[in-house]
């Protein structure tokens, strides 16, 4: 579903004398199988959101190719859009002065989403997210958590084959947490629809994914199942305890 | 994409209407401030009988039509000056990931009718001055082409203005000079300017075809300059040519968009 062959991106920072060249991420190779949870780890500046961007077509990769729901995101970016749905848990699609239904109506005509298709998921997700409450109110006045329901519904009123969520439980509540994991796992469990996740939130990885891969410095420093990563350390050691490792190298 | 923009250009204008006082204010704001344009003119013609060998009638045809021009183009896409705003803020990144032109969303982002009092304003100048000019229909069709082809050089300028900011985020205000620095410009008969700066504008950034060249046609008068008579009959050419680099400056852009940080 999702197919990395060597991939890099560098990018030049600095002007004229100071310019050099920044390695995002480089030779990154891995592949998810649909139907598969995938925990995405690393340290702030490790290249997660770079790898995110390049899965999403939003940037171009220097090096290497790339394949999402058979697709090469740079040059099919429009078509690939229609497949997968993305959340970036630090900014929103909808619009901010306008009801949240009018942002999911927008949806519906910019993603040619059939009308009899539409109701029956937005009724659904409706259920699921308890998003009836605040569906008349301007996004502008929702809080994190309801934004956030929001931002999810309006990724998936297509039904996308991948789901890719850029920390989609920052900031969020106990409650409001828990209740987005459940509905991910929901998600991918009984709608078996392919979930890549990045997160600084551990508790994220533990409840939902099955497989984790961890990238520093640009590479991959583990691509395993979560009791793999548990493995590698002393088994008295907490989670904390093992990534803290990984990332210190 | 006509479709797709009238879309986003309906649901922005909606989300305007949340705060209608704001958006009456701008409007006849708008109206008021470039109506103080011809205020300027007049004051000239107080002291002065002609203005680059133009009259009063002439000079208001010439800013009327450049006026239309530039604010139909500034309506329908001068909203793409604002991309370096959208590549800060990492809200350019949301527009990638939807199934829409990034340019369609651009243009239509917050669309709003504040700029109808500038079109408005450029249209009463066009509707007072051209009675007065009693033009032959000989004459007459090349108005509704150059106000045409005045906006197509209008919005491709924006457009490469948007381009540019690909490469310089930091420095939008440089696309300015070209677009707000155009209409300025185009407001006055070129013959006022100076003949290396007509030139410029006439073979590199071409606006002198915004409506200089075109009205030469329509007032039937001979080029101060002495440039070509065909160049009268060039502005489609130029808008075409202009328009089709700043698509590919565009898409070039897009290209080596980098995003920013998180």
């Amino acid at each position: 579903m999702i197919e990395l062959n060597r991939v890099g991106r560098s990018f030049t920072v600095g002007r004229r004398k100071a310019r050099k060249t920044v390695h995002a991420v480089r030779d990154l190779s891995f592949t998810v199988e649909a139907g598969e949870f995938v925990g995405y780890l690393g340290p702030n500046g490790a290249g997660k959101s770079t790898t995110i961007k390049m899965l999403t077509g939003i940037l171009a990769p220097t090096s290497g190719r790339i394949q999402v729901a058979g697709l090469d995101p740079t040059r099919r970016r429009m078509a690939l859009a229609r497949r997968i749905g993305v959340v970036f848990g630090q900014r929103t699609t909808l619009w901010w002065d306008l009801p949240l239904k009018d942002s999911f109506e927008l949806v519906r005509h910019l993603y040619k989403v059939d009308q009899i298709d539409f109701r029956r998921r937005l009724a659904e997700l409706t259920e699921l997210l308890g998003l009836a409450e605040f569906m008349s109110t301007p996004v502008r006045q929702l809080s994190l958590g309801q934004r956030m329901r929001g931002d999810i519904t309006a990724a998936l009123l297509h039904d996308p084959a991948v789901l890719v969520l850029d920390e989609p439980t920052i900031g969020l509540d106990v409650v409001s947490k828990a209740a987005m994991r459940e509905f991910l796992r929901h998600l991918n469990a009984d709608r078996g629809t392919t979930v890549l996740l990045t997160t600084h939130d551990l508790g994220d990885i533990e409840k939902l994914c099955r497989r984790v891969m961890v990238i520093d410095h640009g590479h991959l420093a583990f691509d395993g199942t979560l009791d793999d990563l548990r493995a590698t350390a002393p088994d008295e050691e907490s989670m904390e305890g093992v990534v803290t490792r990984l990332y210190s190298g | 994409m006509v479709r797709t923009y009238l879309l986003l250009a309906w649901t922005w204008l909606r989300a305007s209407a949340q705060y209608p006082g704001p958006l009456i204010m701008m409007v006849i704001g708008s109206f008021i401030v470039s109506g103080l344009d011809v205020a300027a003119i007049w004051v000239i013609f107080e002291h002065v009988g002609s203005l680059g060998g133009f009259d009063l009638a002439e000079v208001m045809f010439l800013y009327g039509a450049a006026g239309l021009s530039f604010a139909l183009s500034d309506i329908l896409f001068g909203n793409v000056e604002r991309l370096s705003q959208h590549i800060k803020a990492g809200t350019f990144d949301t527009m990638l990931i939807r199934p829409a032109g990034a340019f369609v969303q651009m243009a239509t982002d917050r669309f709003s009718v504040q700029r109808l009092g500038r079109l408005a304003q450029a249209a009463v100048v066009l509707a007072i001055a051209l009675p007065q000019l009693g033009l032959p229909a000989g004459r007459a069709w090349m108005i509704p082409v150059m106000i045409l082809c005045g906006t197509v050089i209008f919005a491709s300028i924006f457009t490469l203005g948007g381009a540019m900011q690909f490469l310089l985020t930091d420095a939008p205000e440089v696309a300015n000079a070209f677009t707000y620095g155009g209409s300025a410009l185009t407001q006055y008969p070129l013959s006022v300017y100076g003949n290396e700066l007509v030139k410029g504008v006439t073979f590199i950034v071409p606006l002198a075809f915004v409506n200089w060249q075109p009205a030469l046609f329509v007032l039937d008068r001979p080029d101060p300059l002495g440039l070509p008579y065909w160049l009268r009959f060039a502005a489609p050419l130029a808008a075409v040519v202009l328009s089709v680099a700043a698509a590919l400056a565009w898409r070039a852009g897009i290209r080596r968009y980098r995003s920013t940080g998180s």
